[in-house]
């Protein structure tokens, strides 16, 4: 047996995980920690489906409740989503796709991780120790001088985490600057690189926002200093700015990377160019920058002036169209291609259905006589499951199916990929849109207890949340069977056009034993025969 | 509060259709972009499939048209539903000029309500239908927010300032209540029900007797004793303007230590630093919490701050008070110092944790 050198296999000790500086190594890391902390925050929203089963909750007591969806949001937000695709598929992918050995700045990459890891561990053990209870929103005076539970340890854990998004942001937009292989201009890149440089620019500038936003909070709580609270002399609403004009481009950290991916799956399964390539690509950065000024639409009713929800009302429907756009533009692919449905394929076409329900659903929510309705009711919570989960999760797992030959080098079982593809569709629609009528007819969010006629739809969600989970655990068990069981890949098993798919299925550890040159754009497929012609090959 | 399910909420007040009107119309809209999408997928992905006999031959050289194409369809689309919506936002913002003001603080975790007449009810809201209703809310503690779905209505209510939120209802009968923003272990039982009746019962429900039992004695009980709940608030804020020694300097002789009161509230001011405010609800509250935030011009900053001496409804009942003072002094509204006793040091309104 002649055993290739791959990067997997480049070393075998624990410290040649724990201290390397490779980044499908580093992606590794992060697919293991934030599956962990996936699996967390799912439990918590377990425990909320559960007790929502009855009107009146006898599963757990209020408290316990409340800090089951701080918990899920938590950890939902900041240790699985916004890191998801950027950490896992961007890490392994950035650098292979433009022709690189490594991202521009290893080490940091690896402190990236370990500063990650310690922000969950402190947030962990604010649970440990008997949660939070305020809302992944921590919304003041509330946080700050009334709640009785571990809100310090939490917002340090967030804070701390922070730093690991900023770097990782950092090193993105470093490297797709300077090391792209030559030949390979920014409109040759593949979409996917187009959105997660969007991606990074919002991470390194809102993410200090973010910090800034935890740290008066803290200073509020401990020292009484009136930052917040009207008692101290504070203004809870300057609260809300500050946040959301973190979180709302942090709803575009968690779509952007998904986006992407699905930019990729798309052309490859149609066998067909991207339909208006730079649409896209400008959609991307219009959003990052958009991004920036509709944070007001999360406070429709919170007593901002009229004239400001008026703009931030415009604004957010502007926004929407390069969104829009892009699901144009997918569809638009699709267009006398070859399709093929292969598990990739299938997860790219449920991000787009859901993706455009939780979208359009989004324009009821920039309504403004509309939101006042429906503002902190389940509406709004099915609206942004639609983005998170529908949108990202779907694609998430969309690209971990579509790469998951090149990062581990074999091939899954195809029948229970495309099984576990349509239980997360079917299931996510009954756990979600039954949510939807539920917020409009007045079911308002974060209650334990609800009226009694609100138990069918309620009962119908808990349902479709537990096939929903079938369809979290399967992928769990068959990818890691494939590991032992998976037939070996070839180095380009789907025929794609990108560099990454120009190399060995694993890599070498340094991507390419020669750094490939660049002669076209992406998605150079032909629908007539099928066929491709790759972006670029390796010299010599 | 009806228990049988149904698909679409109660419609309660005057706005509802509105709301229900622009939320239809964008049903439709999104339906049929939803359904353009998907039927286009479904079609493409049949005929495209793999191997299918269909030409794929493109005639290209139109792709700028299509995507200028729907990108301004959408655009347009877009800007129509943020038109209409908004101008039903603008509705609901503007209340009218003639409307019954009610009194309304929330607190972790119920919601406590003053009528003009004084009447004080706890968890529960009597209003007349056919009438224009303005809420004037306050809390005391963390955010919350008032919901009545079959009305369409919901506001924000802060600590620290004064909100306000107007509705008409149209159908007697009675209607949930909800807080939506998120304030602690309680949040989802800090509800109640609106009770929307005809002028005519409105009217003699506001003359029955209501146990106050259930109602945490407020710093003002103390000060002036529990009878004064049969008050109304105005009153009740004219016994505290002379309790609380307000009287001393406003009272008297205005002009000289304080400025006068009589006919202020809703007219600019003009203050020390040269800008003008408007005498309103959070102007008055803010000058009897914080008076040396905003000094009328022409008097020194010497009043001192009533924090920890009244809690936020003996405030609305002097927001009332001075309100009702119209004209000049009367030796009726004016009616001096009576028994003017130290007052008994009332409970801290809040203790932190």
């Amino acid at each position: 047996m002649n055993q290739k050198t791959t990067y997997l296999n480049a070393g075998t000790t624990i410290k040649s995980w724990l201290l390397t500086q490779d980044h499908k190594r580093i992606a590794l890391l992060y697919l293991i920690s934030i599956t962990l902390f996936f699996f967390i925050g799912g439990a918590a929203a377990t425990v909320i489906r559960l007790s929502l089963m009855t009107p009146e909750s006898t599963l757990v007591t209020p408290d316990t409740y409340n800090k089951m969806f701080t918990l899920h949001g938590v950890i939902m937000v900041w240790f699985f989503l916004i890191p998801s695709i950027p950490t896992v598929l961007g890490n392994f992918l950035v650098p292979m796709m433009i022709g690189a050995r490594d991202l521009a700045y290893p080490r940091l990459n690896l402190a990236s991780w370990y500063i990650y890891i310690l922000g969950g561990i402190f947030t962990l053990a604010a649970i440990v120790a008997g949660g939070v209870d305020t809302g992944w929103t921590f919304y003041t005076p509330y946080s700050s001088m009334f709640s009785n539970s571990y809100v310090i340890a939490t917002a340090v854990g967030v804070f701390i985490t922070g730093f690991s998004s900023i770097l990782t942001g950092l090193n993105f937009i470093v490297t797709i600057h300077q090391m792209r292989a030559p030949g390979l201009t920014w409109f040759r890149l593949p979409i996917f690189l187009w959105s997660l440089y969007a991606t990074s620019i919002i991470l390194v500038l809102a993410t200090p926002v973010l910090a800034i936003t935890l740290l008066l909070l803290m200073l509020e709580r401990v020292f009484r200093i009136g930052i917040f609270d009207p008692a101290l002399g504070g203004d809870p609403l300057l609260f809300q700015h500050l946040f959301w004009f973190y979180s709302h481009p942090a709803v575009y950290i968690m779509i952007l990377p998904g986006m992407g991916v699905v930019s990729e799956l798309i052309p490859c399964f149609s066998r067909k160019k991207l339909f208006g390539y730079r649409f896209v690509a400008f959609a991307s950065i219009a959003i990052a920058v958009f991004g920036f000024l509709v944070w007001g639409h999360h406070m429709f009713v919170s007593g901002q002036s009229v004239y400001a929800g008026m703009i931030f009302s415009l604004l957010s429907f502007l926004v929407s169209i390069p969104s829009a756009i892009k699901v144009f533009n997918w569809t638009a692919t699709l267009y006398k291609g070859q399709i093929t449905y292969s598990t990739p394929m299938l997860y790219a076409l449920g991000f787009i259905g859901l993706f455009t329900i939780g979208g359009l659903t989004g324009l009821f929510l920039a309504a403004l006589a509309v939101d006042v309705h429906v503002h902190d009711t389940y509406f709004v919570i099915a609206h942004f499951h639609y983005i998170m989960v529908g949108g990202m999760v779907s694609a998430y797992l969309g690209g971990i199916h579509f790469w998951w030959p090149k990062i581990t080098g074999r091939i899954y079982s195809e029948w229970w990929g495309k099984l576990a593809a349509l239980f997360l569709f079917f299931g996510f629609n009954l756990t979600f849109f039954p949510q939807f009528i539920l917020g409009y007819l007045g079911m308002p969010r974060r209650y334990h207890s609800y009226p009694p006629e609100f138990q069918v739809l309620h009962v119908m969600s808990t349902l479709g949340a537990s096939i929903l989970a079938v369809g979290y655990i399967l992928p769990f068990f068959y990818l890691i069977m494939s590991l032992r069981y998976g037939a070996k890949s070839s180095n380009n098993p789907w025929d794609a056009t990108g560099l990454e798919w120009q190399t060995e299925s694993p890599p070498t550890k340094h991507n390419f034993h020669t750094t490939p040159t660049v002669t076209l754009g992406p998605y150079d497929y032909s629908p007539v025969t099928g066929g491709f012609i790759p972006q670029g090959v390796q010299n010599g | 509060m009806n228990s049988r399910f149904s698909w679409v909420p109660e419609q309660a007040s005057t706005i509802a259709g509105d709301v229900d009107r622009a939320t239809f119309e964008l049903m439709i809209i999104c339906s049929s972009i939803l359904i353009l999408v998907f039927g286009l997928m479904l079609f493409f992905g049949i005929r495209y499939r793999k191997g299918s006999p269909h030409s794929r031959e493109i005639r290209g050289g139109r792709d700028q048209q299509i995507e200028w194409g729907w990108t301004l369809t959408a655009l347009t689309l877009f800007i129509y539903i943020f038109a209409s919506s908004s101008l039903i936002y603008f509705h609901l913002y503007s209340p009218p000029p003639e409307t019954s003001e009610i009194m309304v603080v929330g607190k972790q975790w119920m919601w406590k309500f003053q009528h003009p007449n004084g009447k004080r009810e706890l968890g529960e809201l009597h209003i007349p239908v056919g009438k224009p209703i303005l809420l004037t809310m306050t809390s005391q503690d963390v955010i919350h927010s008032l919901y009545v779905p079959a009305f369409r209505i919901k506001q924000d209510v802060l600590p620290g300032r004064y909100s306000r939120a107007w509705f008409q209802a149209t159908e007697p009968g009675i209607y949930r209540l909800h807080c939506t923003q998120y304030c602690g272990t309680m949040h989802a039982k800090m509800g109640g029900s609106i009770f929307a009746m005809s002028p005519s019962d409105y009217l003699k429900w506001l003359q029955t007797e209501i146990n106050l039992s259930s109602f945490e004695s407020s710093a003002g009980d103390q000060i002036i004793g529990p009878q004064v709940q049969r008050l109304t608030m105005a009153s009740r804020g004219g016994r505290l303007f002379t309790k609380l020694g307000c009287i001393s300097c406003h009272g008297f002789n205005p002009g000289v230590r304080a400025p006068s009161l009589y006919g202020i509230f809703g007219k600019p001011q003009g203050l020390s630093t040269g800008a003008t405010a408007i005498a309103d609800e959070n102007y008055i509250r803010e000058s009897i919490l914080n008076p040396k935030a905003k000094i009328v011009q022409g008097y020194d900053p010497v009043m001192p701050s009533y924090v920890g001496l009244v809690n936020e409804e003996d405030i609305l009942d002097l927001i009332a008070y001075i309100k009702s003072l119209e004209g000049t002094p009367t030796s009726e509204s004016v009616n001096g110092p009576q028994e003017l006793t130290a007052l008994p040091s009332p409970p801290p309104l809040r203790s932190y944790p």
